[in-house]
Parts: structure tokens; C-alpha cells; sequence
């Protein structure tokens, strides 16, 4: 007798549908599995028998043929373990065919016939929802998950024997409920009012966030340049719906996700000895890099010269297009990468305070050097941090507390003024702007136009210094609800640009 | 071109030649035989400084029989088989000066020191190297592996001498040499190379830049014939031009001990003025400086100190580079650029003057914008020199 079951497999962070076909005919009692199964599912062979035969089923003692189409892509991991047993319940009439017709189902299976949650399950939902299938069978453990999706009916079931009596209408189990965490009880993070001091480059932050602009840090070991950055995610915008979506479909592809909504924006900090395929993605398996992990969030690059030249090259192409591409064969896949960089290095190798500094010159350009390329044209602000004196940290009473709700309602605030402005052009955000709508937005009067003239006596600036300026000084009005740009705008904006780095460095 | 000093004329024939390849048989046979003997020599001195000056001193004889250790016949032979009129053709087919020290053009301060070259190589503008018989050159010289402080002060004297008019001697080193010159270039000065090499080879070869335009505005001078690589023994000998061509040796940064301690005792040696430029004493770049400062060296803390030691107090300025602007009439303008000299950071400027960050910042933008300061590399501003 022959059987078919849709299931939904990971490929990077969407799924492909796979049909499950068992074939079960009188013969010598044999199990083969076929259509480019890796060593992981060809194993699920052992797992159904076990599973079957421990939750009261039949395992057929007949000749079992599984085909996992379509049979030239390549099939990876154990999710395919629940199709392949409902198959082969279904192709000895263990339970009926027609209960499968609308309905796709994936899960892996423990030999005892529990259900054990899988990495993609939002992904899957996605799939089912957009190819029409009615149902979706999952572990319980994927369901809140998986419910997050609208329009196709999610359950969540413990054991293989349920799922039989699902099937055979013994059971009707409830729809599994989103995970949809309440704000309030949601984890707000590290807040502003943790650090002491550091005004400037919370400042700077604060415009980071408001004008989803790339930052860079400079400023000695122990300063706080990890806890500060650590706190950008908690003034950004909080993430809408979808954009909570795709950060959900992303870590549970990477199996990282909670089982729930996102609700904070993402942090990432990967350690500098990272591989060029680590920050963006990649592998015998495509596999999201720290870039696309770290999308709709942060990514924060600890001593940034550190970095190998590869890996800081890898990202230019992500940076500049929001997404990575990933060649595999003949195919392409695409993965989200919209993060906010937030870079941080030293002000010198050897990293001392000035007067006891032992760095040469020569040592100094050569750093420099290593920071520069690709990563410093998608830098828009660059602060320092400084190593906070000790009074600071007691002497606090009367100072201001800034804390991160209230910059985030300021940073929020910012950005729909952003969003009205931009309507229709295709940028969301002042960082999203290039060169051309960069001028358009920010219209240079006299009195600006002058200012711009005056440093470029003084300093070399270069057409993309110019822009990255009035991206930031626009930012700053935004914060300010300024409807044009003003020349202390500008002035402070000035303050935070890193050109004539090329001539130092050179 | 006969009336020169010499131990006997038997082999001085430049009459009839012109006057870049001014070089008798007898200096030039000995230059190319020191060239030859190079390798010898480097394998010969373990502790370079000390005793090469004493070896290059030594006539022909003594001189082969030292570098030899004995074994002297195929230098002899070296010398049998030069062929003089042939080499000077090439040194004149590739443009390069030969001045022997019997030459009209040999720069006279050099005839001060126990081994003068026998013959200085030179390219470059020919009237530079005239110009070192009259005119007061100063030595710029410092450690290859310069602090950001040390470049800023090269730099700033080169220029400053180079506007005064004064030629910057140095060795086209990495570090302060370089900078030196380069100021000295920027300041429109005329800069004189003296390389451990032949003149025409580029050593550092990362400053093939910079040499071309020391060629181009200045000389580049050794003692080495063309073509001759520089030898660990050839920089400590180099020294003692360097010393002996400038009326005044500054050493900007030194650790200890240093290539530029050894010029700086050349030129005590001849009587030669040395002067140094104060560094931090805990820092380790400015040992050797500090060190000359105890020992008597004339402290240099700008342009000025050297002109007034060259010429008398007052008696000629360096023209201004840039017109020091004068401060911002905004009185918080002021305040803040006060405040950015004082303090390192944007926060301490800002707590300072019970400003917000982002107030500062704009301050500080606008200064810059103004010119009134400047950034440095990584973080925070200083005042915009004059």
C-alpha cells in the first residue's frame, strides 16, 4: 500500500515542503530510505521502528521503501522522523489516508514515541500556511511557537500514539495558543541607568538608534564599551510584529529561539577570532552567520582590528544590502541581515592611557590601517569612551538618570518623524539614505552651506564624509523634533565624524 | 680645481673634467676599495660604532691589511683592475656628482673629521651640495621607531628650519629621519639625504616616495660609490658625515642606546653643536634625548631654539607657517576650547562646564570647523598650532 505525508524541511531560514512517500509490500522484511537523505535522517529508520513499537503500534514486518521528495535536494536532520512513522502508520492502514490530505506534520522522535521539538518550526508554519495545507502536527514544544503564524491550524502533540488518535478523530486537541509574551512580563534588558557617566557616548547612542546609524567606539579596555553597546537594543524602537516575526524565524532556524516571540530586538557579539563564514553565514548546510542572527538588532564587533580582513570583508555586501547571499551548488539563498553595527576598538595597540603610552607612530598607522576598508564607509558616528574617574561613581545624586524607556520614547518619537519624511522613498530610516537622497532630505541653507565650506578648509572631506555629516545632523534634529536641520545640528554631527583617517593611517 | 690639500699629487688629475666628477685617482680608487671591502668590514666589526672610524682612517695599506686580516692579495687585485676612466664615464652617464676630498666642491666641514670620506657621491640638485660649503645645515636625526610626539616635533622643526632657510641633514630613515625631511620638504627647505648605501639605492625602499622628492629639491650624498647596499657598519659611519656636515645636530627622540646618540657624539667629537628635545622622563622613547639634555645638550623646544643657537637670540625667525587664529568671541566658545586643551574627553570637557554631551559636542564641532582645534588620531582635540 502507498502513502504520502507533507512535511516541511529547513533550508537556511525558510522551508521547502518534502513529500513523504512509504510504500509497504509483502517481501522480505526490509527498511530502505531514499532521496538524498544525510546520515541523520537515514538514522530516523531506527527511531520510527523503536517509536512505533513502543507507543502500542505495528512496525509492518514487510518490504518499506520511503522516498523523501523531491529527490534531488539534499534532506538533513532528524525532523523528518514524525512524517516518515505517520507514513508508514498510514501505508499499513494503521490510520486513515484521507486524515493526511490537509495536513503537514513535522517533528523528530525519541525511541519511547515522544515528540521532541525542531529547529524551524515558525519556518514550517510559514511553509504550510503558504502552500495551502490547513493543518500543521507538531511537537508540543513547537507549537506556541509554530501558532505564531496565521491562517493555518497549529497542534501541538506530545507522543506519536497521540497523533494516532488524532488521526483516527479520538482525539481532539486544543490549537496550540501563540507564544506571544505580555510586554510587561517580558525581560527589558540592561538599562541606561546601570552606567554611570559615559553622557557622550550614550548620547551618541541615542542618535544611533534614532537614525539607525552605525556606530564606533573608541575608548580604552574596561571602559564599558561592551556594557554600553549591550544597552542599544533596549532604546531601539521596540520590534513590530513582523519584525519580531523574522527575528523568531531566524533563531529558531538557528535553534537559538525560545520557543516564543521575540520581543527585544536581537544582541550579538561575536568574538573576533570569528570566520568570514561565521559573520555572514554559510557551511555544507547554510547556516545563518552572526550578521542575519543579529537582524533587526545588533551586532557589536569587540575590538574591531582585531577582526580578520576576510571576515570584516565579508561584510560589506550584507551592510550594504540588508541581506546575505549564499551560493550552494545551484542554488542561491538568501538570508536577512538589517542590523545596527555597533564596532569598538582601542585608541592605540598597546592600549595604555596617553602618558604611559609606548606605541610608535609606525604602530599607530599600522592599526589604523587595519581599522579602515569596507566596515569604516558604514560607520556614521564614531564617540569615545573614557575610563569613568572614581568620583563618578559616587557623587550621582543630583545628576540626570538617563534610563532606557525614556530614551527609547525620544528615539521612537525620532523615527516616525523619519518615517512620515521618507514615506515613498524607499529608506526607513536616515541611515538607510544614500548620497543622492541624502542631499534631497537635508537641503544646505546659506548659513550650513558655510559652516560645511569652512571645514573643508581645515579638514579633507570626502563626498562620503559630507553625506554620512548630514545623514547624522538630520538625525539630530529628528531627536530634537526640529523640522530643518540647524547649524549646531550640524556642528555636533561634525564632532562625531572620523574623516582624514585615510591620511593618518596612510 | 689643483689648489687643494693633498699628501701627494701624483694621481690627482681632474683637470679637463667637468666639475661633477671631480674626483682624483687616487680618493676614487679608494672609495670604490672600500665599497669592495664592505662585506669584510661588516664580518670584521661585531660592535660597529666604536672602531670604524678608526678603520676608515687608516691609509690604503693599513686599511686592506685590517679588513683582510692578512689576506689581501685579491683586494689588490681589485685595485689593479679598476678601471677609473671607466667609472668616472658611468657616474657622469648616470648624472651621480663625485667630489674627492680634494675637490673645490667638497663640502669643507667634512675635512674636520679624522676619516673624512675620500670621495662624496651625490645626486640630486648639484647646487645643494654647493650650497653646503657656505651655508648652516642642521641635523635632524632620531630613533627609527618614533612616537607620535617625536613625528610631531620632526616634522614641526623640518619645516620651520626648511622655511628659515636652513638645510635639514638627515639619514632618510623610518621615523624621525623621514619626517624630518618631509617637513623640511613642506616648509620648502632644501633637505640633504646621507645614505648608508650608494646614492642612489633606496633604503628604507618604503620611502621610495620620499626619496625621489629629496632628489628632486635637495642631494642625496654618501661616501659608497653607486650601487654599494647599505652594511650594519655603514650607518654608524654614515653618522659621522651627518655630525660632521651640520653646524648643529638635534636629536629629536632617542631611546638608549641609539644610532642618534652615535651622531650626537660625532659631532662632540669635531666640536660640533648638539642639541635635544625634552621628552616625558618616564617615557623610555626619550631616554636618550633627556640623557644628552643632563649631559650639557642645548634643550629644543621649537624652530626658534634652533635658530637662536645657529644665529644668536633673535637674530632670525622662521616665517609664521599659518596664521594662528585668534580665540572665538562667543564667550562658551571659549570656555570650551579652554576646556578642550585641559581634558581629555568629551564628558570631562562637558562636566566641566555643566554642559550635556550633545551641547559640548557641538561646541567642540564648531571649533573644529573653525580651525581652532584639531582631532588627533583616535579621540579628542588639541589646539590648532600656529
Amino acid at each position: 500500500m502507498l502513502a504520502a505525508v507533507a512535511t516541511f524541511a529547513l533550508d537556511g531560514i525558510r522551508s521547502h515542503e518534502v513529500t513523504v512517500e512509504v510504500d509497504v509490500r509483502s517481501g522480505v522484511s526490509i527498511f530502505t530510505l531514499v532521496g538524498l537523505p544525510d546520515r541523520a535522517v537515514r538514522e530516523s529508520r531506527e527511531r520510527v521502528r523503536a517509536a512505533l513499537m513502543n507507543s502500542g503500534l505495528q512496525f509492518p514486518k514487510q518490504r518499506l521503501t520511503v522516498n523523501l521528495a523531491p529527490a534531488h535536494v539534499r534532506k538533513a536532520g532528524p525532523g523528518f522522523d514524525l512524517a516518515i512513522a505517520v507514513g508508514v502508520l498510514a501505508a499499513s492502514d494503521q490510520v486513515p489516508r484521507e486524515q493526511l490530505e490537509d495536513c503537514a506534520l513535522c517533528g523528530e522522535l525519541s525511541l519511547s514515541g515522544e515528540l521532541r521539538p525542531v529547529n524551524g518550526a515558525l519556518a514550517a508554519a510559514l511553509g504550510a500556511r503558504n502552500a495551502g495545507y490547513r493543518r500543521l502536527l507538531v511537537p508540543a514544544a513547537n507549537g506556541p511557537e509554530a501558532a505564531l503564524v496565521d491562517g493555518v491550524e497549529v497542534y501541538g502533540l506530545p507522543t506519536l500514539a497521540r497523533m494516532a488518535d488524532l488521526l483516527h478523530g479520538r482525539w481532539a486537541p486544543d490549537l496550540a495558543r501563540p507564544a506571544v509574551p505580555d510586554p510587561d512580563e517580558a525581560d527589558a534588558g540592561p538599562d541606561f541607568a546601570d552606567v554611570r557617566g559615559q553622557d557622550d557616548a550614550k548620547r551618541a547612542l541615542e542618535i544611533a538608534a534614532a537614525g539607525g546609524h552605525n556606530l564606533l567606539m573608541i575608548g580604552p579596555p574596561g571602559a564599558g564599551k561592551t556594557m554600553l553597546a549591550r544597552r542599544l537594543p533596549g532604546i531601539l524602537p521596540p520590534p513590530t510584529f513582523d519584525e519580531a516575526l523574522e527575528v523568531t524565524q531566524v533563531h529558531s532556524a538557528a535553534g537559538i529561539g525560545h520557543g516564543r516571540l521575540a520581543t527585544e530586538r536581537p544582541f550579538r557579539a561575536p568574538h573576533h577570532t570569528i570566520s568570514a563564514q561565521g559573520l555572514v553565514g554559510g557551511g555544507p548546510t547554510p547556516r545563518p552567520g552572526e550578521i542575519t542572527l543579529a537582524h533587526r538588532g545588533v551586532l557589536f564587533l569587540d575590538e574591531l582590528p582585531e577582526f580578520g580582513r576576510m571576515a570584516i570583508d565579508a561584510l560589506r555586501q550584507p551592510l550594504e544590502e540588508g541581506r546575505v547571499e549564499i551560493m550552494r551548488g545551484q542554488r542561491a539563498l538568501e538570508f536577512p541581515a538589517n542590523a545596527t553595527v555597533v564596532a569598538a576598538c582601542n585608541r592605540c595597540p598597546c592600549a595604555r592611557p596617553p602618558d604611559t603610552c609606548s606605541c610608535t607612530s609606525l604602530e599607530l598607522g599600522r592599526y589604523l590601517r587595519r581599522l579602515s576598508g569596507p566596515l569604516l564607509d558604514r560607520i556614521d558616528l564614531v564617540c569615545n569612551v573614557e575610563a569613568v574617574p572614581a568620583v563618578e561613581l559616587v557623587d550621582r545624586e543630583g545628576g540626570r538618570r538617563t534610563e532606557s524607556a525614556t530614551v527609547r520614547s525620544r528615539v521612537v518619537a525620532a523615527r516616525e518623524r523619519q518615517h512620515t519624511r521618507l514615506a515613498g522613498t524607499g529608506a526607513f530610516c536616515n541611515g538607510d539614505m544614500d548620497g543622492r537622497l541624502t542631499r534631497r532630505q537635508v537641503p544646505l541653507d546659506a548659513v550650513l552651506a558655510a559652516r560645511l565650506l569652512a571645514v573643508r578648509g581645515t579638514a579633507n572631506l570626502s563626498g562620503r564624509a559630507h553625506d554620512r555629516i548630514l545623514r547624522v545632523a538630520r538625525t539630530i534634529a529628528d531627536l530634537a523634533g526640529r523640522h530643518r536641520v540647524t547649524v549646531t545640528d550640524l556642528d555636533e554631527a561634525l564632532s562625531y565624524r572620523l574623516d582624514g583617517w585615510e591620511a593618518i593611517a596612510a | 680645481m689643483t689648489g687643494s690639500p693633498r699628501e701627494d699629487g701624483r694621481d690627482h688629475v681632474t683637470e679637463g673634467r667637468p666639475d661633477e666628477i671631480d674626483a682624483c685617482d687616487r680618493c676614487l680608487r679608494r672609495a670604490f676599495l672600500v665599497a669592495h671591502l664592505a662585506p669584510r668590514i661588516a664580518g670584521l666589526l661585531d660592535r660597529p660604532a666604536p672602531r670604524v672610524a678608526g678603520l676608515l682612517a687608516l691609509p690604503d695599506d693599513a686599511f686592506v691589511a685590517a679588513a683582510t686580516s692578512g689576506d689581501s692579495e685579491d683586494a689588490w687585485r681589485f685595485v689593479e683592475s679598476l678601471d677609473l676612466e671607466a667609472a668616472r664615464a658611468a657616474l657622469h652617464a648616470a648624472g651621480t656628482l663625485a667630489v674627492c676630498r680634494h675637490a673645490h666642491d667638497y663640502p669643507p666641514p667634512l675635512r674636520d673629521l679624522a676619516d673624512p670620506p675620500a670621495v662624496l657621491f651625490a645626486v640630486g640638485e648639484t647646487g645643494a651640495l654647493r650650497a653646503l660649503r657656505d651655508d648652516v645645515a642642521v641635523a635632524v636625526v632620531g630613533t627609527r621607531r618614533a612616537s607620535p610626539y617625536g613625528t610631531e616635533v620632526a616634522y614641526a622643526l623640518g619645516r620651520g628650519l626648511g622655511a628659515a632657510g636652513v638645510a635639514v641633514v638627515s639619514g632618510l630613515a623610518r621615523g624621525i629621519d623621514g619626517t624630518a625631511h618631509r617637513g623640511c620638504l613642506d616648509g620648502g627647505g632644501v633637505p640633504v639625504a646621507v645614505l648608508a648605501c650608494g646614492p642612489d639605492v633606496v633604503y628604507p625602499r618604503r620611502h621610495r616616495g620620499l626619496y625621489e622628492r629629496v632628489r628632486a629639491d635637495g642631494v642625496v650624498v654618501s661616501e659608497l660609490p653607486p650601487g654599494t647596499r647599505p652594511f650594519r657598519w655603514s650607518f654608524p659611519a654614515r653618522n659621522r658625515i651627518m655630525a660632521a656636515l651640520a653646524r648643529l645636530t638635534v636629536v629629536v627622540e632617542a631611546a638608549e642606546p641609539s644610532g642618534s646618540l652615535i651622531t650626537a657624539d660625532f659631532a662632540r667629537d669635531i666640536g660640533r653643536g648638539v642639541a635635544a628635545v625634552p621628552g616625558r622622563v618616564t617615557s623610555s622613547f626619550a631616554r636618550g634625548t633627556n640623557g644628552l639634555l643632563k649631559d650639557g645638550a642645548v634643550p629644543v623646544t621649537g624652530t626658534e631654539d634652533v635658530l637662536d643657537e645657529l644665529f644668536g637670540v633673535g637674530v632670525r625667525r622662521a616665517p609664521p607657517w599659518r596664521e594662528a587664529p585668534a580665540g572665538p568671541a562667543d564667550p562658551q566658545l571659549s570656555a570650551v576650547l579652554e576646556a578642550a586643551e585641559r581634558f581629555e574627553s568629551v564628558d570631562a570637557i562637558a562636566r566641566g562646564l555643566g554642559l550635556t554631551a550633545a551641547a559640548a559636542r557641538a561646541a567642540l564641532g564648531r571649533l573644529e570647523a573653525e580651525g581652532y582645534l584639531v582631532r588627533r588620531d583616535l579621540g579628542g582635540w588639541e589646539r590648532a598650532a600656529s
